[in-house]
């Protein structure tokens, strides 16, 4: 589910179990920790590098300890705008020119706003390494910010919030979805922002979240590559040495907003144009803090793995192969996150289904673990694609990075990727069970329903609209 | 020894970009037949194999459309006497992970899997399975048809699916390059176990097959692998009997949509994958509406104006003439406006070409980019199976590189102002406003 298509997108809440355990799978059968190198500047920026010599490039990200989970009411989104924002130039790089240099150094370049954080990357030859550093560090303080820019980009904001938001039935669903489970945490918020939170916002806006958020103390680059970290360091300290601390609030010191607890089950369902209902179903459920000491996060990952962690799992072979109950099913749980986690169950139903027949059955599916357990085997099989996908993720710079930016910016650490793999690997079926019956309660579920609206309204026994002109 | 630097860098005179060039690929013939493409790469205990054939969904027929695709989709969902189940359990227990690709040429099975030999043992002898042994059974298949046909029904309310699927049928009117990978909900329901099972017999054939494989395994280990997984497909190889395609019938669609964008889309004739106009095209593209946010439309529609988040122009080459589109969605209100501008900036390209400047930032981008598109194991095996799909020379990156750096201003002006006609496009709005 994560796509970069090569425009500044944003990374949706929801990954994919599949994408979860890549994001998580750690180094030690490779021991990729032992090439990597960190290092602290006197300014508070973090650096790390992971040496990868098979191929003669580099990728160079920043991340920003800044996404939605920060925004206040009535400037939801500005993160994301922000972002698009960064492009459009500074003194020294007027607007238009970052593309245009990165481009012409055969670069590629995008970026990404999720709930935690805000980053933005360029991949080349590794011998254009200091020119993305010297545009990157150049915008960290140096971005000019005008009405007229933000006038014609909020634009574009609010078209890709059409697109992605407005358009996209289901898409909409997990936007109410997360609105209702969520009453006070800023996860109730989309992270493109609110429709009517855009159509308000101004560049003093934008330019307030830039001054208080981008600073060296607030960010930790990532550079994976061909590369000699002594290097990479000189470079670091070069271009990124002499811009001055900010005030950033660390992540201890932010407000925590815990969530109220959930005192009983919600439902909501969306109205909106498609032919098939859709079922979403969210638990509150922690998240990883403490990555030698917790269990239950682990535990909740493999649950995630036994419902569906690939094709012969559970919910497709008992709800969509056996049963034929769901066109699709699945469960996904995401550990790693500064605010509070979630675990999901979705799908669609099978024509003459309803997603109440659906809903019945995935919760016999939970009702059945936290009855009789789940197998050795299924775990086994669980763990087999945990260690197989960590080293399939060696294949690509851009994960590895990934991998390593999304823990350090949510307070946890690159190293942390060892501790994460053993304890996945030594998760029990006692626990599984256990954070079954502890976790997928009703008094903490929400239940969205896709109430499908025909195209055409006011007859809807007119042919398909795509045969008319 | 690290495939991936097994480059030369030569100092282009123009561009000053490092290039890269080649990649030491092997190739034979299997006994039974088959073409293999094979890189040994010992950095990482992975091994990545894919089969393609000449199956894709031009190989359809109006009435059995889905057919291709749906042959591909159920060869792991019971072969070589494992069930689905034991299939998708065998592959898990060891990790693997089943691919597949399809467009309208090409039907491919992918696998990757580490290549330790207790998981590399059992990834293969599955793959080897689905590959050779496919069972179409009809409970499976029934299932299946059930299922695809509710995706068709969610997918034809869909604004993007339902502007591409018309403009598909404008551009290429019965030539099957129009016809819909998936199918259409009439034709899938009518498919019988027979379709599938026939179809596979022809199609998915020793002779023409093509495999590649990139990874941790000797040459003599990967004859092996080719070899095993060839020995019992189907003797023989098809036919290749495309039409030619020819220029549509220029028109504009527009369809009723609740949805607050326009999808705009606006397609004409594209590239043949072996073209005499192949580099100029691609290269002009990109200053076009193919090179991200330094493009033509991109600067025009988005940058300046603020009309869209996302607009592109594309060229997919195919066998025959694939599709050259041009992509945008914008508020519904300002879609006439966005179209008017989208033709004016194709039209201005085709006539004035671009500037000097324009190509020189085109061919630093694209030639200094090489590196990154073979910078894994993944992109790599992605190039040796299109490669051997398409019969390209062993040199096609190498060659690649060198044939950007030779195109010139005169001759994308030249191939644009011969190979796309503005005036001639198929255009189609899907949310235009109602008529009052």
């Amino acid at each position: 589910m994560m796509t970069f298509p090569s425009l500044p997108s944003l990374w949706t809440g929801l990954r994919s179990f599949a994408m979860l355990l890549a994001l998580l799978l750690p180094g030690s059968l490779f021991a990729n920790t032992a090439h990597t190198h960190e290092y602290t500047l006197a300014n508070g920026l973090r650096l790390i590098v992971r040496e990868d010599h098979r191929s003669p490039v580099v990728i160079s990200q920043i991340w920003y300890k800044a996404g939605s989970i920060d925004e206040v009411n009535g400037v939801t989104g500005v993160a994301h705008v922000l972002e698009h924002m960064m492009f459009k130039g500074t003194k020294k790089i007027p607007g238009g020119e970052f593309s245009r240099r990165i481009a012409a150094a055969g670069g590629r370049e995008n970026a990404f706003t999720s709930r935690d954080y805000t980053a933005y990357f360029q991949q080349l030859h590794k011998s254009r390494l200091p020119l993305a550093m010297e545009l990157e560090s150049d915008r960290m303080r140096n971005l000019i910010l005008t009405e007229e820019e933000f006038t014609k980009e909020i634009q574009v904001v609010m078209e890709e919030r059409r697109l992605r938001t407005d358009d996209q039935a289901r898409s909409l669903v997990h936007e109410k979805l997360m609105a209702v489970s969520y009453q006070a945490h800023p996860y109730r918020h989309p992270i493109i922002g609110w429709m009517n939170d855009l159509e308000n916002m101004t560049f003093l806006d934008a330019k307030a979240w830039y001054e208080r958020w981008y600073a060296p103390n607030n960010a930790v680059l990532v550079v994976v590559g061909d590369v000699n970290p002594k290097e990479v360091f000189a470079l670091a300290q070069k271009f990124y040495g002499p811009i001055k601390r900010g005030e950033p609030l660390p992540l201890d010191k932010r407000k925590p907003q815990i969530e109220p607890q959930q005192v009983g089950i919600k439902r909501l369902t969306v109205k909106a144009p498609a032919q098939l209902p859709y079922l979403m179903m969210v638990y509150h459920a922690p998240a990883l803090r403490n990555p030698s000491t917790d269990w239950e996060p682990y535990a909740l990952e493999m649950l995630a793995g036994v419902l569906d962690g690939n094709e012969s799992a559970r919910l497709n072979k008992t709800l969509v192969r056996e049963q034929r109950i769901a066109s699709s099913a699945g469960a996904s749980y995401d550990s790693t996150a500064r605010g509070p986690g979630m675990f999901y169950l979705n799908g669609t139903p099978s024509e003459g289904k309803t997603a109440v027949d659906l809903e019945t059955a995935l919760r016999a599916e939970v009702e059945k673990i936290v009855r009789e357990g789940v197998t050795e085997e299924e775990l086994a099989r669980v763990k087999a694609q945990v260690v197989a996908a960590h080293v399939f993720q060696l294949d690509s710079m851009f994960f590895q990075a990934m991998e390593i930016g999304q823990l350090e910016s949510i307070g946890l650490s690159y190293r942390d990727v060892d501790t994460i793999l053993d304890k996945l690997k030594a998760v029990t079926a006692e626990q599984v069970r256990d954070v079954a019956k502890k976790y997928l309660k009703d008094d903490v579920l929400t239940v969205a329903v896709l109430d499908p609206q025909p195209l055409e309204q006011k007859a809807p026994s007119a042919p398909p609209p795509a045969l008319r002109h | 020894m690290h495939v991936m630097r097994f480059m030369f860098f030569l100092l282009l005179s123009c561009c000053s970009q490092w290039v890269s060039a080649t990649l030491p690929i092997q190739h034979w013939q299997t006994p039974a037949g088959t073409q293999v493409y094979f890189i040994e790469s010992r950095d990482l205990p992975i091994l990545d194999v894919s089969v393609d054939f000449n199956a894709g969904s031009s190989t359809d027929t109006a009435d059995k459309s889905g057919r291709a695709g749906l042959s591909l989709h159920l060869l792991s969902l019971g072969a070589g006497g494992l069930t689905e189940d034991q299939i998708a359990k065998g592959l898990a227990d060891v990790g693997a992970q089943l691919g597949a690709h399809f467009d309208q040429d090409r039907a491919g099975v992918t696998l990757r899997t580490l290549s330790s030999a207790r998981e590399r043992r059992q990834a293969l002898d599955i793959f080897g399975r689905v590959v050779q042994r496919p069972e179409f059974a009809g409970d499976v298949l029934e299932r299946e048809k059930a299922r695809v046909i509710a995706g068709l029904k969610e997918a034809d309310t869909k604004p993007g699916t339902i502007a591409d699927r018309a403009l598909m049928k404008m551009l290429y009117g019965n030539h099957p390059y129009g016809l819909r990978g998936s199918g259409e909900v009439g034709s899938v329901s009518g498919l019988q176990r027979d379709d599938l099972a026939d179809f596979y017999r022809t199609r998915y054939t020793a002779g023409g097959a093509v495999i590649a494989i990139m990874g941790d395994v000797s040459r003599a280990e990967a004859a092996a692998i080719a070899e095993s997984l060839t020995k019992e497909l189907p003797q023989g190889k098809p036919a290749d009997v495309l039409p030619e395609v020819i220029a549509p019938v220029p028109s504009v669609q527009k369809i009723a949509h609740p949805a607050t964008q326009s999808h705009i889309v606006l397609a004409y004739p594209g590239l043949q994958r072996v073209d005499p106009d192949y580099f100029p095209l691609l290269v002009g593209n990109h200053i076009l509406g193919g090179g991200g946010f330094t493009s033509r439309l991109m600067e025009e529609i988005r940058q300046k104006r603020g009309l869209a988040y996302s607009v592109h122009s594309h060229f997919a080459p195919l066998r025959e003439k694939g599709p050259f589109e041009i992509g945008l969605q914008t508020r519904k209100e300002q879609s006439d406006e966005a179209l008017v501008l989208t033709r004016k900036v194709l039209a201005d390209f085709v006539v004035g070409g671009p500037t000097e400047k324009e190509l020189v930032e085109a061919k630093q981008n694209i030639i200094g980019s090489f590196p990154l598109r073979i910078d894994s194991n993944k992109k790599i095996i992605g190039f040796l199976a299109m490669i051997g799909f398409y019969n390209l020379p062993l040199t096609y990156l190498e060659d690649y590189v060198k044939a950007v750096e030779r195109v010139t201003v005169p001759q994308v002006k030249d191939a644009f102002q011969r190979r796309i006609n503005p005036e001639g496009m198929v255009t189609v709005v899907v949310g235009a406003v109602a008529p009052k």
